[in-house]
């Protein structure tokens, strides 16, 4: 910039286009390097993963029920005990939390007690998932007398995602326009049949991502569920409702402390397993997710 | 807003006749009395034998109405008739309870927290606020229109469908979509894609097919807010021909901010302002060519002239 242009007595523009510009692609720098980071972090994992684990990743891994002997060692047990799990997780919450964000987000008069409410919900979220554990194993196994059984860990873990299905429902809910809900009351909708037929459709791509994401996080979970009676050596198919099942997490754990290079190897195989079932849910929630928002843009 | 279509370019305009020039609908006069010849309960008959603010058949009648959010009066003190199957306009500057009164006719205002009104509005005789009236069914018989078209999230058909759905329609759904779509002007347009989202419609279509799918209700009184507020002048006057075409039938009340619509297509217009306090009342109510041509009032001769507001 000139002096001369600094002096002029009448205020004018500075573009400063190139300035402007540079600091346009400095901040994509930074985004490109933030993804970039992400992507070595997984890349390297993945690598690590599968470079030891998939050698053993064969048929007889995948079916095979644990062993002393590594060679011989199966997960069938665990991704039982996991599939059981989320189909119970997922039959509990989904209604439950879904249910009640309709009431918050719908049917709660707003005010104080709603807000609090609300942020209790929020809070509950970010609770260690240890003391849920620890709660399941007074509330579930000793109280309702379910002992340590399959059930009371998915108990377990619907109490753990309910949070996160909730503020995630409410959140859906919220992003329907109020045109929306007018629209169906304009016709002569009652409120039940405005949120049944206006809302929730309008909102059902948001509760679904929110649903999965949950369920990924219950999936991954261990620490709940050693304390409501998650055994590491299963080598029998889980029943709900007998005690005695193991889910993957907990399996991959087990495995990974022994000091036994092949025993870690497994474990990496069964990571793979876990991140596999991952992809399969999270791939699952990608099309219910295009299915339902095929119509949908505001 | 006569401004001369591009029609030479755009297609979609071809077949339209050229847009006819501002006029008032219909020669004035005092309103016709209909074939019952008003109703006791709400129809007072004006000694002076002018049209004063009660007509003769009113669906709606408000008589000392105010409407309050919570402790603020956004409207107050109005008394006025809405006429049977006629277009009524209210007009007014931002801020003046127009939208405020016109949501409170199909008690749309119920939902808002702390929203209440003093007075009585009689709809066809009843009490509108009467403690036996459920305002769902109130809503069927009083279809809204909004300012910004807001199809479902659904198919064309479905859209239209949607209220006889959930009102238990007995008849054949298929055939009140046809006729709800053609009593909207619509049909030509989408009878080949009922299946293609609602939203995928251009504004005034998605604005038709709000219509459409206010009239599958089979109401008896059309509320419009600001219908073309958010359209294009081609869609706006597709829109006007239509309410024109639909009053046969329907009672239309319209809020607007465009003058020139009020003076197009209605039958009668009411001029409201707000006061001081902010809130807002009735200046005049009259036949709408006396209202853009000879108003009584300063303040409504002032607006429409366009000196203020």
């Amino acid at each position: 910039m000139s002096a001369a242009t600094a002096v002029r007595a009448t205020p004018t523009f500075r573009p400063a286009l190139t300035r402007r510009r540079a600091a346009g692609i400095a901040f994509a720098g930074v985004a490109v390097a933030a993804i970039g980071v992400l992507l070595l972090a997984l890349a390297l994992l993945l690598w690590d993963i599968l470079s030891r684990g998939l050698p053993w990743l064969d048929a007889d891994f995948l079916t095979g029920v644990p062993s002393r002997r590594p060679e011989r060692a199966g997960i069938l047990p665990a991704i039982v005990g996991s599939l059981q799990i989320s189909v119970i997780v997922g039959l509990l919450a989904f209604p439950t939390g879904v249910a009640a964000a309709v009431y918050l987000s719908e049917y709660a008069p707003a005010g104080r007690l709603s807000r609090i409410l609300r942020t209790n919900i929020a809070n509950l979220s970010g609770v260690p998932s240890v003391i849920y554990g620890i709660f399941g194993l007074a509330l579930f196994v000793r109280l309702a007398g379910l002992g340590f059984t399959l059930l009371a860990g998915a108990l377990t873990l619907t109490l753990l995602i309910l949070p996160v299905v909730i503020i995630a429902s409410i959140e859906a809910l919220k992003a329907v326009p109020d045109s929306q809900r007018e629209g169906a009351l304009a016709l002569g909708a009652t409120r039940w049949q405005m949120v049944r037929r206006a809302v929730l459709p309008a909102a059902a791509p948001g509760i679904m991502t929110g649903i999965i994401l949950a369920m990924a996080r219950a999936i991954g979970e261990t620490a709940p569920l050693v304390l409501v009676g998650a055994f590491t050596f299963v080598t029998f198919l889980p029943d709900p409702f007998q005690g005695g099942y193991t889910v993957l997490p907990i399996q991959v754990y087990q495995w990974a402390q022994r000091p036994q290079a092949d025993f870690q190897a497994i474990s990496a195989a069964a990571i793979a397993v876990v991140l596999a079932l991952m992809l399969a849910l999270n791939a699952l929630a990608l099309i219910i997710r295009a299915r339902l928002s095929r119509s949908i843009q505001w | 807003m006569t401004v001369p279509f591009e029609t030479a370019t755009d297609p979609a305009t071809a077949e339209r006749p050229a847009s006819p020039p501002v006029r008032l609908r219909r020669p004035v006069g005092p309103a016709d009395p209909g074939p019952e010849g008003g109703r006791p309960e709400d129809a007072t008959p004006d000694p002076s034998g002018a049209p004063g603010p009660m007509s003769v058949d009113a669906v709606l009648a408000l008589d000392d109405v105010s409407c309050w959010y919570g402790g603020f009066r956004a409207v107050r003190d109005v008394s006025l008739a809405v006429e049977r199957k006629r277009i009524t306009a209210l007009i007014g500057p931002s801020g003046c309870g127009k939208t405020t009164l016109l949501r409170t006719l199909n008690r749309m205002n119920d939902l808002v927290p702390g929203y209440r009104i003093d007075g009585r509005i009689s709809f066809d005789g009843h009490d509108l606020f009467g403690p036996a009236v459920d305002p769902v069914v109130v809503r069927r018989r009083i279809g809204m229109v909004f300012q910004k078209p807001n199809p479902f999230p659904k198919s064309i058909y479905d859209n239209v469908a949607f209220g006889a759905r959930i009102n238990g329609y007995t008849g054949d759904i298929d055939e009140l979509v046809e006729r709800s779509l053609r009593r909207a002007v619509l049909w030509d347009e989408v009878k080949d894609k009922l299946r293609q989202s609602g939203l995928a419609l251009s504004g005034g279509q998605q604005q038709r097919l709000c219509i459409a799918r206010t009239i599958a209700v089979e109401p008896e009184v059309i509320l419009m807010d600001e219908p073309c507020s958010a359209l294009d002048p081609r869609s706006t006057l597709q829109i006007e021909e239509l309410m024109t075409e639909l009053s046969r039938d329907y009672t239309i009340v319209i809020v607007t901010h465009n003058m020139q619509q009020a003076a197009r297509v209605s039958d009668t217009t009411i001029f409201m302002t707000m006061g001081d306090d902010r809130a807002g009342f009735v200046v005049e109510r009259g036949p709408t060519q006396e209202i853009f041509t000879n108003p009584r009032d300063r303040l409504t001769e002032d607006y429409v002239s366009g000196r203020f507001g």
